[in-house]
């Protein structure tokens, strides 16, 4: 990847009213967000605020009615589809955790490894000495060396959401999209998922969104509050827990 | 994985070594020794043998890339009708009319010229490349279509259904050209050997064998590729592949064709060998059985798909002599077992202790590679 620094301060996504209706209903209402190169940030918002939409979006699986998304310079992600984006650079975690379950933990890495994607490729392609290297630096970093040879079905939940986020670090992305990693995990394993994080952020920017407040406060970086498809309130976690509209929407119903 | 392992030998030795034995015992020792094979065995066993190449093409998509199609039998027919077209064709004029440019049926429908799709399959080699051509391009486009779309699931299975129901009804009129309801039948000779000769049996035996095993190897070398992990993937989580930036539709693209030519001439070698082809062979009851035979030997196994076609069929082969009216019960009952007691089929009680093997002797990285990470 080319060096995060020398572009810090450009903008690396751009969302410019961005509306998505469903059947009537508003999941996204007009919502434009900047996020700059290198840079971590936090999106909170009560359910239904529109932030899997806006992943949807931003991932190429949901074409929005109006707004542009536009990547780097001049990408209008809006007019590609998954795997046009996801070879742009943008790697996304789901929710729930899904990888590849009857393959091994390799194997996962080895499939997410950024390479051709092409079947004139694979039909060919023989695992070479640099993929090995690569995967084993993943299979440090997410702590699952002794894993390696399992089936992931038989990870533990914690593991393949680790697993996940590997995968997505073999992809090689500039932007990484990561949906409630922290969700059905354990204190301890929450505070290893946002150090991994930080560790991922040094050479990529990432999105993070996130029910746990907790965790976000340890992230400890700029958050966006949506609400009702629309951006209420950002800034650092104390500014945007500080604001009235904020303590309204959660707290006030 | 290794493209040849045991379970793979065991099925190449098997599948030539029986057809070999077969062919032997039938035209070597006399027709009253006990251990002499009549000639209609030889062809039975030729039929079980085209059908495990259907039920092999079937778990390509349906084991490994999760496309359940209840249609596989329609590529089989086609690839039949393909080789019905050319034996035809050789029959000249021995047919009943004596007619030595038209087949007989169209003889007898009044019609004076062969239709323009009816020629060059009086050329073998012509023939036997509509056997792959017709069903693949029919994959082809029905493949785009629906993989591009994003029909999965159920929903793609009633559509391969109604494919193969389409053709069944298609083929039933006289005015296709394809024989109609009596499709083809009387064929004389094959590449000049004569059809029912012994020794012409016992070569399409062996001939089938031969195919069979190397669809096999092919099948095994691309389910063992990089390729065929992908295929694995996109079954276990489509939308990772997409997000990981694969496009599962060019991979499902690439397997469902291939499967399709598969089966075309697993139903090309079919038809020499029973003598006829009709539009039945587009019955979808003949789907669903070949999802049957793969569901029993084992899905996602290939060899469990060639062991699941020939025991299904032997078993059919039996009651449908000895007690005709059990045979859809016995079928049924098979399938319920199967999927209630063997998820994995008949080959799967055995894969688990192949799988340790497999994993003891070939680690996923070489040694030097495990001990330099300490």
């Amino acid at each position: 990847m080319s060096d995060v620094s020398a572009e810090l301060h450009d903008t690396l996504l751009y969302l410019d009213g961005v509306t998505v209706s469903f059947d009537g209903f508003r999941a996204l209402n007009s919502l434009s967000l900047v996020l700059e190169a290198g840079e971590m940030r936090a999106v909170i918002g009560p359910n239904g605020a529109g932030k899997t939409t806006m992943m949807d979006v931003i991932t190429g699986k949901t074409r929005p009615d109006e707004g542009k998304v536009v990547f780097g310079r001049d990408t209008d992600l809006t007019r590609l589809d998954e795997p046009a984006i996801a070879s742009l650079g943008i790697g996304r975690k789901f929710q729930k955790p899904t990888v590849f379950e009857s393959h091994t933990v390799w194997d996962n890495l080895l499939l997410s490894l950024a390479e051709d994607r092409r079947p004139r490729f694979t039909l060919w392609a023989r695992e070479t000495r640099q993929e090995r290297e690569r995967i084993e630096e993943i299979l440090i970093t997410t702590q699952l060396m002794d894993q390696r040879d399992r089936p992931a079905a038989g990870l533990s939940h914690g593991q393949k959401q680790w697993l996940e986020i590997g995968m997505l670090l073999a992809q090689e992305p500039q932007l990484l999209l990561v949906d409630e990693p922290v969700a059905g995990m354990t204190d301890a394993e929450t505070e290893q998922t946002a150090e991994l994080l930080r560790e991922i952020n040094r050479t990529r920017s990432v999105v993070v969104v996130e029910h746990d407040m907790a965790f976000v406060r340890a992230l400890d970086v700029k958050v966006t509050v949506l609400h009702e498809g629309a951006v209420l309130s950002e800034g650092s976690i104390d500014h945007v827990s500080d604001d009235s509209r904020v303590i309204e929407v959660y707290l006030g119903r | 994985m290794m493209i040849l392992n045991r379970a793979t030998w065991l099925t190449l030795v098997l599948v030539l070594g029986a057809a070999v034995l077969l062919a032997v015992l039938n035209l070597t020792t006399a027709q009253t020794a006990a251990y002499h094979v009549p000639t209609y065995a030889v062809a039975l066993v030729g039929k079980y043998l085209c059908f495990a190449m259907l039920a092999l093409a079937l778990d390509l998509v349906w084991g490994f890339a999760g496309i359940l199609s209840l249609g596989h039998a329609a590529f089989f027919a086609l690839g039949g009708y393909a080789m019905g077209m050319y034996l035809m064709r050789q029959i000249g004029a021995r047919g009943v009319y004596g007619n030595a440019n038209l087949p007989d049926f169209m003889v007898f429908l009044g019609w004076h010229e062969l239709p323009w799709y009816w020629h060059g399959f009086e050329w073998f080699g012509f023939a036997a490349l509509m056997v792959m051509l017709v069903p693949g391009l029919l994959a082809l486009v029905f493949g785009w279509l629906a993989f591009r779309s994003r029909v999965t699931g159920v929903y793609l299975s009633i559509i391969t259904q109604a494919l193969t129901y389409a053709l069944l009804l298609a083929f039933f009129r006289n005015d296709m050209g394809f024989g109609g309801n009596n499709g083809m039948t009387d064929f004389k000779d094959i590449l000049g050997f004569p059809v029912q000769a012994e020794t012409t049996r016992c070569a399409l035996l062996i001939i089938t064998a031969m195919f069979l095993c190397a669809q096999f190897l092919i099948a095994r070398w691309l389910v063992t590729s990089r390729f065929g992990k992908i295929l694995v993937a996109v079954r276990d989580s489509e939308a990772r592949t997409r997000f990981l930036g694969y496009r599962p539709e060019s991979y499902k693209l690439v397997v469902w064709v291939l499967s399709a030519v598969m089966a075309g001439i697993g139903g090309a070698l079919y038809v020499p060998q029973v003598g006829i082809i009709n539009p039945s062979e587009f019955s979808p009851a003949n789907s669903i059985e070949a999802v049957i035979w793969v569901a029993v030997g084992g899905r996602g196994t290939l060899s469990g798909a060639i062991l699941g076609a020939i025991l299904v069929n032997l078993g059919k082969t039996y009651f449908t002599s000895a007690i005709p009216s059990l045979w859809l019960y016995a079928l049924g009952a098979i399938f319920i077992f199967v999927t209630l007691l063997l998820p994995r089929g008949i080959v799967g009680l055995f894969s688990r202790r192949e799988r340790m093997v497999q994993t003891d002797a070939m680690p996923a990285v070489p040694k030097g590679a495990r001990e330099a990470i300490g």
